[in-house]
């Protein structure tokens, strides 16, 4: 099934990208063809074949439950856009479109 | 975690009286409890967990989400999650991987939260609590590991709360810390007791956290939170209604409360034939109601996918083994087996529950006290001096090995219940241990027969009525002479002997 202009919008709605018109119809046919493409590179793989989704074949790479030292809460806070009491200070969060 | 207006309880909110929301409908709930599992470092970095640091003095590359830095599993976390899921009679996942939750929030600086899933580490399990004397099952549908986000602050705006705000502050030091999501499955068939054993299921996971040792369960500092979803269904349906979710409910106390009211609330639209809306609802402890907060994404909107930058876990079937053998029992198993060897009624064993008298008679029996004395002390005299004093009863004042020793001067003769009471006030003012008391307070009963027998002629001289009626076959009548030896030997007889000894001397 072909991907739809209202799919990408809703993609976009969903990662915060505004599109224009025509960045929307352009991104769906891109879209829809790598997704072609991956159909193809799946099609031509044994139907026994167990999904990955690492290229690793590694199981638990765990580490030790021991703290090491944090990073200088300065160099932390130079990050921030804005900072107040210590904080990153970020613009109210809700009332956004549904 | 995107989000929509908040509106206030809309003004169409109609009520239903409890009792007759029970009339008609059933209720189904459901219970995800975040645990915050107590390791010293974070679920994916080296960051410390300690609660009440300064704020974002514990974050690094890998919480902060910075371009470049790459996680690492906590073993010990996924060992916390093996065992919790163990507890909860789960079955362990062979192989399960973690994914990334995508929402846009700032909270989570990465724009996403490490998360498991449609391979949990634990699912399909079931545990037993007890609410109200009655026992339900809970079918537990799985436990999965993440990770916590940061804490907001909202600045401005007369409550304090995200309503109104002007804008937030973040601190990122909880950002990253272990959690387990344990997630039931719809809860049927408890009735009008639904609130209770939600209650009854989170005090159930609390308890068996403490015991497994994972997690500090404070759920006033948010280490154990818990969402309450419920909804209604007309009675005789098989159907499922719209259900809410209530969060924000942090105390045990508030579980049955929120959940009482959303019943009320949902059965009053619905019998006024309107459509309960799903969504996000939140408990409001002061007002005791809930209002209504966004409405519910769908899951497909996180976009979940497998977390690229984590191998996947696959644990070792002879690790998961001797885990298992590290699992406390159950507190329903354990109630039921401790009734049985004390020989207690089921009523006697509420009253002991109830007092939280359990524990503390467990280890006074392991002093090795008769379990009914052991209950007899706890929840005789010291539950009434706990009382009175407004503590609880492990703070009474007096140990279990020290209620144990008190009953073997008791048993052995050395006291009698009155001297004993008097020792417990002697234990209570620290005066030391019970025969310390004793020697300190000359308690003993007097065991110098030739006093004893000269108290009994004395009495028996002084009550010749008492005498006659003894020797007319009315043994009854050996209290009053018993009571004058009792009286002249200041309570430091026993009782029987004197009986005994007056009986001897008329007969």
């Amino acid at each position: 099934m072909p991907l739809t202009p209202n799919d990408v919008a809703r993609l976009a709605d969903l990662a915060r990208i505004e599109l224009s018109d025509e960045e929307l119809a352009g991104l769906t046919g891109q879209l829809d063809l790598i997704l072609e493409s991956v159909q193809v590179v799946a099609s031509s793989v044994p139907p026994e074949t167990t999904p990955t989704s690492h290229a690793l074949s590694l199981t638990n790479v765990f580490r030790p439950d021991e703290v090491r030292p944090s990073l200088p809460v300065e160099d932390v806070l130079a990050m921030a856009p804005a900072v107040e009491d210590d904080r990153f200070r970020v613009p109210r969060i809700l009332e956004e479109a549904a | 975690m995107t989000t929509t207006a908040l509106s206030a309880i809309s003004p169409e909110d109609a009520w239903m009286d409890y009792d007759e929301a029970m009339d008609l409908f059933d209720v189904v709930i459901g219970l995800e409890v975040h645990v915050e599992l107590n390791t010293a470092s974070k679920m994916f970095c080296s960051c410390p967990t300690d609660f009440g640091a300064e704020p974002n003095t514990q974050t690094c590359p890998v919480c902060l989400g910075l371009p470049g830095s790459l996680p690492v599993v906590n073993g010990k976390a996924v060992e916390s999650a093996i065992r919790i899921g163990l507890a909860l009679n789960c079955s362990i996942s062979p192989h399960c991987r973690f994914a990334r939750k995508n929402y846009f929030y700032p909270d989570m600086t990465k724009n996403f939260q490490t998360s498991q899933y449609d391979e949990p580490i634990c699912f399909d399990g079931e545990v037993e609590v007890e609410a109200d004397g009655e026992r339900f099952t809970i079918p537990v549908e799985r436990a999965h590991m993440e990770e916590d986000a940061g804490k907001s602050l909202h600045v401005g705006g007369a409550t304090g709360r995200i309503q109104g705000a002007e804008y937030s502050l973040m601190d990122y030091n909880r950002a990253g810390v272990p959690l387990v999501e344990i997630v039931t499955k719809p809860v049927l068939g408890t009735g009008a007791k639904a609130p209770q054993v939600a209650r009854a299921y989170v005090a159930f996971l609390r308890d068996m956290m403490r015991a497994l040792g994972v997690s500090d369960v404070r759920m006033e500092q948010g280490s154990l939170r818990c969402d309450a979803n419920v909804s209604l269904m007309p009675k005789g349906s098989t159907t499922l209604g719209t259900r809410t979710e209530t969060k924000n409910v942090n105390s045990l106390r508030s579980i049955e409360r929120a959940l009482r009211y959303e019943i009320s609330r949902q059965a009053g639209i619905l019998a006024a034939g309107g459509r309960v809306k799903q969504e996000t609802r939140h408990w409001h402890e002061d007002g005791g109601r809930t209002s209504s907060g966004r409405s519910k994404e769908q899951a497909e909107d996180y976009r979940y996918f497998p977390e690229p930058d984590l191998v996947p876990v696959a644990p070792d079937p002879a690790w998961v083994e001797r885990l298992r053998e590290t699992i406390p029992e159950s507190p329903v198993a354990r109630v039921a087996r401790l009734t049985e060897a004390w020989g207690f009624t089921e009523l006697e064993m509420r009253d002991v529950i109830g007092a939280d008298a359990l524990d503390l008679i467990e280890a006074t029996v392991e002093a090795g006290c008769s379990p009914q004395a052991a209950r007899k002390w706890w929840m005789g005299e010291l539950a009434r001096r706990a009382n009175a004093a407004d503590l609880p009863l492990a703070e009474a004042g007096m140990t279990p090995a020290q209620v144990a020793e008190l009953q073997g001067l008791v048993e052995a003769g050395t006291l009698n219940d009155k001297l004993a009471r008097q020792v417990i006030d002697g234990v209570i003012a620290g005066e030391g241990d019970p025969a310390q008391v004793v020697a300190h307070r000359g308690l003993a009963v007097v065991s110098d027969t030739g006093a004893l027998q000269a108290a009994v002629e004395r009495a028996i001289a002084a009550n010749p009525g008492a005498v006659a009626s003894i020797k007319a076959g009315r043994q009854a009548a050996a209290g009053a002479i018993i009571g004058a030896v009792m009286k002249e030997m200041r309570g430091q007889a026993d009782a029987a002997t004197v009986r005994e000894l007056v009986l001897a001397a008329v007969g």
